[in-house]
């Protein structure tokens, strides 16, 4: 097996893999953009991923292969229902946003379950039949060399996650509703005096993150596991939340991290019947976007600072 | 309303308010919450075993209530209880089985090293909050994964041949008990519950009658105007991780050493250390307060299992109940807000 061959089978597995890493991040990067820190994420997952399988087994029928797209579309607006809870607690009630988060994800792991053994009286659900199926992009793919890595073999969703990134970048930094969400985050008294609504802003961006988690856990449901359990969703929020920090709050950073992370996961999963990685053992691998995280926050390669707001609820007078 | 029962009330109607939606949960689904509720009760005193088994979820409850309580005096927010738990479980297996001692030392050595390991799991948030000033949460989040992923690789290719869970610690390093077993009906209540009890004094007694105590306590306060009044604040942070960390070892330690007797592969969190951080919270991290907020949480844990065997309730309904409750505590601000527009109301 060349070097080639393995680039073949280990760049379409790590863009998959950081699709819903993709998503998620972008979604944390409004919220705490905004100055609500969403520890959430990951149970903004939990919900995308039970709504985006229990829709595609109720409704495959019906909508066919169209199902899975339908799929992500109900589990975004599942998951800006459920951030409205950490919205009202962190906004309006001035909870501790991280507490509110701990909670969001105990609540989102005990709610879906709880729904699981009553609909279908079974610690995990049946496994679904209609899932993204894997495309060659047209033209893209008949690039010589670069073609039949990136763009043969994907699935259309992800290759959407990317654009995404740009046009969340486009948002943030090219839009009034972006430079608003940014001024809120950084310096919320500012942002009301110059006649911000802060809460409003906070609330759109709180509700925005819960939209993108929820479309990041039904890809991961539908593309990885198929079928939905307690374990579906293990971890990947928190990673998702890495990635954010490792791409320093900035969405194409995020991209970045993300597919970097990606890559991580791809090699322990792909790595063990690959020449060249097989002699690293897979907990390398494993935890590398966890210790690199924790490095790049102390500040050895370039340091991350969290926007200067995040964390604190805005009381309106105080000073 | 005083404002020392203030104190108390805000508490107590949040868990009124996570059993009341948890009871419309269960009517919504077609359940009856009376009986549902009365399936759960029946499953924390029903009989002598249930007892013993509460008392047994009850004990890692407190230790970890204890871990995040202890931090939230100094104000960190230690939200890696849960991978310091994991590597103290491990560590203290380990103990457990590598040595060949008598009990009098073989069991202290394997408590202890449970401490240690989490304590040390516990330095490096604190020190990278310390020297860094990197917040502790995220920190320490990334190292519950990373703990998750190195025990399972230890246990896996260190401890065992390519196996899923160790072999049984050694009788003398065992926290098993004989007499709580015949006094319970062979529930798995162990001696934890003395480790977990002299935890809480100790608890006490650092933060109430040392010095060392009062200037976490400062530093939880006022940062500023610790170092200002000569406290080490960098130190002060670390030594707060570092015994946290070491209480939250203790907790997998007690599952190691007491509930199971090995340590085996996870797919996933023991989700002891999140339910930690609601334990500390509902007790307004106190030693005292932790105790009750674990006998309600641990409590309820374990009677949880009893409701799908009598009243076909999934279990998880608790969790929802205890994740509500959380909401509720954290949003107090809606609590207070609520009774004093009551209060209006009256007048």
């Amino acid at each position: 097996m060349d070097f080639y061959q393995v680039l073949q089978i280990i760049i379409p597995s790590m863009i998959a893999l950081a699709a819903p890493l993709i998503f998620t991040s972008l979604g944390g990067v409004f919220s705490e953009r905004a100055g609500v820190i969403n520890i959430g994420l990951e149970g903004l997952m939990v919900i995308g991923a039970f709504t985006g399988i229990v829709f595609n087994l109720m409704l495959a029928d019906v909508f066919g292969e169209w199902t899975p797209w339908l799929a992500v579309i109900a589990a975004m607006i599942a998951g800006l229902l459920f951030s409205i809870l950490h919205a009202v607690a962190c906004i309006t009630f001035r909870a501790d946003q991280t507490v509110s988060g701990v909670a969001i994800n105990l609540l989102a792991v005990g709610l879906t379950m709880f729904l699981v053994k009553l609909i279908f009286d079974k610690g995990q659900t049946d496994r679904i039949t209609e899932t993204f199926p894997r495309i060659d992009v047209p033209l893209l793919s008949d690039i010589p060399f670069i073609g039949p890595i990136f763009f043969a073999n994907g699935y259309y969703i992800v290759y959407i996650a990317i654009l995404i990134s740009f046009v969340v970048w486009y948002v943030l930094y090219k839009t009034p509703f972006g430079l608003r969400v940014r001024a809120v985050g950084e310096h919320p008294m500012a942002a009301d005096t110059m006649g911000v609504n802060v809460t409003k802003i906070r609330y759109a961006a709180v509700l925005l993150s819960g939209a993108f988690g929820g479309i990041g856990g039904a890809i991961y449901a539908t593309i990885f596991s198929n079928e939905f359990n307690h374990a579906t969703i293990n971890g990947q929020g928190f990673m998702a939340i890495a990635a954010m920090i490792f791409g320093k709050w900035h969405p194409i950073g995020a991209m970045g991290a993300a597919l970097f992370f990606g890559l991580a996961q791809s090699l322990s999963i792909v790595g063990s019947s690959l020449p060249f990685f097989k002699d690293i053992p897979s907990v390398y691998l494993l935890i590398a976007p966890y210790v690199l995280t924790i490095i790049a926050l102390t500040g050895f390669i370039g340091r991350a600072d969290a926007p200067k707001a995040s964390g604190q609820p805005y009381i309106k007078g105080k000073r | 309303m005083s404002k020392h029962l203030s104190k108390l009330t805000s508490p107590l109607i949040a868990v009124i308010l996570g059993l009341v939606v948890g009871a419309i949960i269960m009517l919504a689904s077609g359940y009856d919450p009376i009986a549902g509720y009365g399936s759960m009760i029946g499953g924390i005193v029903g009989d002598s075993y249930y007892v013993g088994e509460s008392v047994r979820t009850i004990i890692p409850y407190i230790l970890a209530g204890l871990a995040v309580a202890f931090a939230f005096r100094t104000g960190l927010f230690n939200i890696g209880v849960e991978g310091q738990l994991i590597v103290g479980w491990l560590a203290a297996v380990w103990v457990g089985i590598a040595f060949d001692l008598p009990r009098i030392i073989h069991l202290p050595l394997a408590i202890l090293a449970g401490a240690v390991a989490g304590a040390l799991w516990a330095f490096i948030p604190g020190y990278l909050k310390a020297k860094f000033r990197v917040h502790e949460v995220i920190v320490s989040i990334m190292l519950n994964y990373t703990a998750l992923h190195v025990t399972n690789y230890l246990i896996r290719n260190v401890l065992t041949d390519k196996l899923d869970k160790t072999e049984r610690i050694a009788d003398t390093a065992s926290l098993r008990s004989p007499f709580f077993e015949s006094i319970t009906d062979f529930s798995r209540m162990h001696w934890g519950i003395v480790v977990a009890i002299i935890c809480v004094i100790i608890m006490w007694f650092i933060l109430e009658r040392t010095k060392t105590g009062f200037e976490l306590k400062a530093v939880g306060f006022n940062q500023h105007a610790s170092e200002y009044a000569g406290m080490s604040v960098n130190k002060n942070i670390i030594l707060s991780m570092v015994i946290s960390g070491a209480f939250a070892g203790l907790a997998g330690a007690m599952e190691g050493l007491g509930t199971f007797g090995y340590a085996a592969v996870k797919g996933g969190f023991t989700g002891m250390g999140f339910d930690g951080i609601a334990v500390a919270l509902l007790g307004a991290n106190t030693a005292i307060g932790v105790v009750l907020a674990a006998l309600l949480f641990g409590g309820l844990k374990a009677g949880a299992l009893n409701m799908p065997l009598e009243t076909g309730i999934p279990s998880e309904i608790v969790d929802i109940v205890i994740a509500l409750i959380i909401f509720f505590v954290a949003s107090s601000y809606f609590i207070r807000w609520i009774a004093a527009r009551f209060k209006k109301g009256v007048k």
